[in-house]
């Protein structure tokens, strides 16, 4: 008997290799748990049956990951029959490390979104509290990793996709450096922000998919040469500097059971011998959000323009209308709210008159977030802070207010804006519900970020298994 | 810069978005909402900062000028709408 809610990646790897447990069976497995809740948690868009002749463990991809004969909808109705001819380089490169594909996980439609309440087919819930949401936009991928029901998961991270539904169901997430891991065959959001990365209950499973995934991938010109991948062992933090910068631990917002949670965290790394001391951003915080959603939704503008009903998906059309009304009729029919939301604002940001105003000064902006960090990172090896202000929140708490929903990645996009990786894992527990902890490094520190984050989870000793469930 | 009701009409032609009555007059709210938020960029004088296209300095990147096959045309035409020949139909622009 498999239990799919305890068993880490690794330890499901050891049992295939050992040749305990066959991928079939342990597909099977996970099968079965998915039929027991995830009727309930609605992790999954699709299922896929166990591949004949699959090497390894399973996985789950979420569902902007184009995958060749697998619907792939991105969360949206204008690509509910789309079935992708080829497979996305990082959905290839899990085939070539033997993993078997479980299904397609549920996001907000296009990745835009904090809660997956944006998902044209319904949101998935937390399996730690099911009347809230598991965070967004890769709801899906955390959740299932969170309740057994994938070994673990592949996401997306624009805005912090991936940190933020990590930090709400209580798991680990990547956002690794822009350019480690290819996004050929990806449903585009913002380009220049995009990054795929791993969610699973471990930070050495964590590594362990991150070196499946990463790497130069001539699909994908802003890819670079990756340094190879540690795993991570060491159990102290012996010489490594870790700054708190202010802005990121006191902003606004910031639950009292959230702050209280991180301060531990950080108390524990001083016991493990880390140099802990302050530090300022002070304008990457404060304007890191208004910059994202001018740059975000204007590349998101360009992107979304290929949805025009011509080449693939859907299409709507009216008895002797043009093609302009073809156009306009199937975008309309096919976009949900938050991503027409969101074409129309970066429409309006990039149209003459406003593009120096509004699109030219977030470009600047951008650049002063990337100095700043570049000037803490002179001086430290790692940033320690929330990721999110606040635990898990109710279903339908913020749908009626977008900003307000805006506001659940204000301590994930500035590092985002500078291309920086993210790793986010579970710290503690504020009224029962999952606080993550972001740990913050310069481009390509992801060894470093899974050094500190193993040591820390070691010494946190988390229970991934959510307290209902277990 | 309050958005206008024409505003959101113009905007929404650019973007080859079709939008209900009800639509046109929630985003014109919303987006009022949004811009207030985000047009807080506008306080900071950057003359001197050059702009930030892409977090990583790469430039130039090129491929090997190699013939490599391309996608069959039934695989292209797999998701196709319609299809003409070997064309994708639409309806006429005019």
């Amino acid at each position: 008997m498999i239990d799919t809610l305890r068993i880490t990646a690794e330890e499901a790897l050891g049992l295939v290799e050992r040749g305990e447990v066959s991928p079939a069976e342990l597909h099977a497995a996970y099968r079965e748990a998915i039929a027991e809740r995830d009727e309930e948690l609605h992790c999954y868009l699709t299922l896929v049956d166990a591949p004949d002749g699959a090497a390894s463990i399973p996985i789950a991809l979420k569902d902007i990951i184009g995958t060749k004969g697998v619907r792939t909808t991105a969360g949206s109705k204008i690509l509910d029959d789309y079935v992708p001819v080829y497979d996305a380089t990082v959905a290839q490169r899990c085939k070539d490390a033997g993993l078997s594909l479980l299904g397609k996980t549920n996001l907000d439609e296009f990745a835009m979104g904090s809660s997956t309440e944006n998902s044209a087919y319904g949101p998935s819930r937390n399996p730690w509290d099911t009347t809230r949401v598991p965070g967004g936009s890769g709801g899906g991928s955390a959740a299932a990793v969170s309740a057994g029901l994938a070994p673990w998961a592949l996401g997306s991270d624009t805005g912090g996709s991936i940190k933020q539904p990590s930090a709400l169901c209580g798991n680990v997430g990547l956002r690794p450096t822009y350019g480690t891991v290819s996004r050929y065959g990806v449903v585009a959001f913002a380009s220049s922000l995009d990054q795929i990365g791993p969610v699973t209950k471990t930070v050495r499973d964590n590594a362990r998919l991150y070196r499946i995934i990463s790497g130069r991938d001539p699909c994908d010109s802003t890819t670079v040469d990756v340094p190879p991948v540690e795993i991570p062992e060491a159990e102290d933090l012996n010489g490594v500097r870790v700054g708190i910068a202010r802005e990121l631990n006191e902003a606004e917002g910031i639950e009292p059971g959230v702050d209280a949670a991180v301060r531990r965290a950080i108390d524990l790394a001083a016991e493990l011998g880390a140099e802990i001391d302050a530090c300022e951003l002070p304008r990457s915080v404060e304007y890191g959000l208004p910059c994202y959603y001018l740059i975000a939704p204007a590349e998101a503008s360009s992107n979304l323009a290929r949805y025009d009903g011509v080449r693939y998906a859907l299409r709507r059309e009216a008895d002797g209308g043009d093609y302009y009304d073809m156009v306009a009729r199937t975008r309309d029919a096919g976009f949900g709210d938050e991503p027409k939301r969101r074409i129309m604002l970066g429409t309006y940001a990039l149209s003459a008159g406003y593009y120096e105003a509004f699109y030219g000064q977030a470009q600047k902006v951008r650049t002063v977030i990337s100095r700043e960090f570049a000037a803490a990172f002179e001086r430290f090896d790692v940033l320690l802070s929330p990721t999110s202000p606040t635990v898990a929140f109710k279903l339908g708490e913020k749908t009626e207010n977008p900003l307000a929903m805006y506001l659940a990645d204000v301590l994930t996009i500035p590092p985002n804006m500078a291309g920086l990786p993210g790793l986010s894992i579970p710290c503690g527990l504020s009224e029962g519900l999952p606080v993550g902890l972001q740990l913050i490094g310069p481009q390509f520190s992801e060894n470093t970020l899974f050094r500190v984050g193993h040591a820390l989870e070691r010494a946190l000793g988390f229970d991934t298994v959510p307290e209902r469930l277990r | 810069m309050a958005i206008t009701r024409d505003d959101v009409l113009h905007v929404a032609k650019l973007a080859e978005l079709g939008l209900t009555e009800e639509e046109i007059q929630r985003l014109q709210q919303q987006l009022n909402a949004i811009l207030d938020a985000v047009g807080k960029v506008s306080e900071l004088a950057l003359d001197d900062v050059p702009p930030t296209s892409h977090p990583l300095s790469v430039v130039n990147v090129f491929g090997a000028d190699e013939p490599r096959p391309s996608l069959p045309l039934e695989d292209v035409f797999a998701n196709a709408p319609a299809r003409e020949d070997d064309l994708f139909r639409v309806p006429p622009s005019a």
